[in-house]
């Protein structure tokens, strides 16, 4: 073994040659084979492999999608036609991309909801979480602009609206609008440069996964009890245990990605979509996707333009504070008898604001909206730095050894590097 | 700091004062400023590239003729991708918005400042909240509750003068630059 040379432990001679070279199998094994993983996690702890195979399916069905898809006015809406009608199998890619949109959403919602109920954000994975919330916005933005290219009714007046909420800006709105359109309304140039951005985003939001990723190998994995990994004791290796749970996790993805691609492809989207897009009508009902109702719902809970811009806007930046809003040094909501029952009215509450979301803008909804948009806010802002201060949570287990495993898995044995019991 | 700025072995140049650190600051800061224009004069033609380009900004007057409009009745164009109302109005139409006083508005206009003939309002047809078009032009469609226009989407209601009088629309639709060319032949633009 020459210097310069990574000493590989693959036995294999071809794996040995390259591995020695481009140490590219020594690091999945270190990351994803031996690396040492929490042994308690729950199936929540299976959303984020999800998401991953979410992405990928995005983006395979997309790439194959595009080279069907004419990226002009006049012809969008009529290629989309195609792809369904005569296009080999056009009708699967398409389904699969429009429903896996949903499932993407849903596993990250779900991702991101276990983040805030065992504390996944808190120190020392505030930057893991922020990546995280970065990658939600790209995701939004890529969702957004891949809606309008069908270029039916929704998706003309989708990008209407929500281009229109940057006129709300004093003074440079205007601007900022026509340079998003390219022109003076959703037209063409929009279009042509939706089409070149959501082909774009999908490979951004991989390399922000990437440094999610990375930095998640850093700190390890939270986990269900929130307290750190003490030793081996506490560890189980990555592969096969938790390959194998995200296994079982992934079917059960698939069965319900099966169940909306091949019963009801059309559940989640609208039937306005299915016109061409005309810019002198507006439909009665304009809703955005479901994933999107929330943040609508706080859009039109104020009755000022600007102020529902910057609430709505405000709800997902707020996200990028949270692990300096919530002050506790316990992380999982399991030892925090208050804080449970605050988030768990919290998620109730973003159903409500999703439901609303859908409805017209006229009562009840319109306060409905309102006293869910003020929970939304004083759960962040008042709610959780007050709990911070005040909550006395239960005491914590001594390891997550001693807590899930029957005799306690025996004394603990302390790695080198394990630090000191947490005091909560 | 100051030793280090002369390389060892060559002596400083004649007639200059001991190196204080100012100079290599002033090139540190002079390298900084040239790069960052340099990086400003690079990312323009891409931020300039996506504003209206020549033809779209070409396509930017349409001209109409207004004698088949009866009167009571308005005509939808388009233009700029957008519509526009052209709204032939009643002599009660022009009274009713007149009468309105400017303290009753939300964004306060005069009727007379918004229209070049008193029977002629010409407006676009977006609905200043989010961009959606108003229904009014047609008899059957409802006109809110100023007997203008009203917003589907968001609920704002306009008057005959297109002015806002409620809703969460901020502005009056907006008034496009037009000129009568004859008594009944506009052009938008």
């Amino acid at each position: 073994m020459s210097i310069g040379l990574h000493n590989s432990e693959f036995k294999n001679p071809v794996i040995r040659w390259v591995d020695s070279r481009l140490p590219l199998f020594t690091m999945m094994q270190k990351e994803y084979g031996t690396f040492p993983t929490p042994r308690n996690f729950n199936y929540f702890w299976n959303f984020g492999a999800l998401a991953i195979v979410s992405l990928m399916i995005m983006i395979l069905t997309g790439v194959f999608l595009s080279m069907n898809y004419t990226a002009h006015t006049g012809y969008a809406f009529d290629s989309v036609e195609r792809i369904m009608r005569d296009v080999n199998y056009g009708w699967l890619l398409r389904y699969v991309h429009a429903n896996g949109a949903s499932m993407f959403f849903i596993v990250v919602y779900i991702h991101i909801w276990r983040g805030m109920y065992y504390g996944s954000y808190k120190a020392p994975r505030e930057l893991l979480w922020m990546l995280g919330v970065v990658i939600f916005l790209l995701m939004m933005a890529t969702a957004f602009m891949g809606y309008v290219l069908p270029w039916g009714q929704m998706s003309f007046w989708g990008a209407t609206v929500i281009t229109n909420l940057f006129s709300a800006f004093p003074l440079v709105g205007g601007h900022i609008v026509t340079w998003l359109w390219g022109g003076f309304s959703v037209d063409n140039p929009t279009l042509n440069r939706f089409f070149s951005l959501h082909y774009l985003l999908p490979f951004v939001i991989a390399g922000v996964v990437f440094l999610h990723i990375a930095a998640l190998h850093v700190t390890g994995s939270n986990n269900p009890l929130g307290i750190d990994p003490k030793g081996p004791q506490d560890t189980i290796p990555f592969h096969p245990y938790y390959t194998s749970k995200d296994s079982v996790g992934l079917m059960v993805y698939f069965i319900v990605f099966a169940v909306l691609v091949f019963f009801v492809p059309n559940m989640l989207g609208h039937a306005d979509n299915y016109i061409p897009a005309n810019p002198m009508v507006t439909p009665t009902h304009i809703v955005p996707e479901w994933y999107f109702l929330p943040y609508y719902a706080i859009l039109r809970a104020v009755p000022d333009k600007l102020g529902g811009v910057l609430l709505m806007f405000g709800s997902i930046a707020l996200l990028f504070v949270l692990p300096w809003l919530d002050g506790s040094p316990v992380r999982s909501m399991r030892f925090r008898p208050l804080s449970r029952i605050a988030f768990l009215l919290f998620t109730v509450n973003f159903f409500v604001l999703l439901y609303v979301g859908g409805k017209p803008a006229e009562e009840p909804f319109v306060t409905i909206s309102r006293f869910s948009t003020a929970y939304y806010f004083a759960y962040f802002l008042v709610i959780l730095p007050l709990l911070g201060r005040i909550e006395r949570p239960l005491p914590l287990p001594e390891s997550i050894a001693r807590a899930v495993l029957p005799r306690g898995g025996g004394p603990i044995r302390m790695a080198a590097t394990a630090k000191p019991m947490e005091k909560a | 700091m100051a030793d280090l700025a002369t390389p060892p072995g060559s002596a400083p140049p004649a007639g200059t004062a001991p190196d204080t650190g100012g100079r290599r600051d002033f090139l540190t800061l002079a390298t900084t400023a040239f790069a960052a224009v340099g990086v400003g004069a690079v990312v323009w033609p891409f931020i300039a590239s996506m504003n209206p380009s020549a033809d779209v900004l070409a396509l930017a007057s349409t001209e109409v003729d207004l004698a088949p409009v009866p009167l009571g009745q308005a005509i939808t164009v388009m233009w700029r991708g957008k519509p526009v109302f052209i709204r032939h109005r009643t002599p009660e139409n022009v009274a009713a918005a007149r009468a309105t006083p400017l303290s009753q508005l939300i964004d306060p206009a005069t009727d007379e400042s918004r229209v070049q003939k008193d029977e002629w309002l010409v407006v676009i047809g977006v609905c200043t909240h989010l961009g959606c078009v108003p229904l009014g032009q047609k008899p059957t469609d409802q006109r809110g509750e100023y007997d203008g226009w009203f917003c589907p989407c968001h609920g704002s209601h306009y008057d005959p003068s297109g002015r806002v009088r409620k809703g969460p629309a901020p502005l009056n639709l907006a008034v496009p630059s037009y000129t009568f060319m004859t008594d009944t032949k506009i052009r938008i633009g």
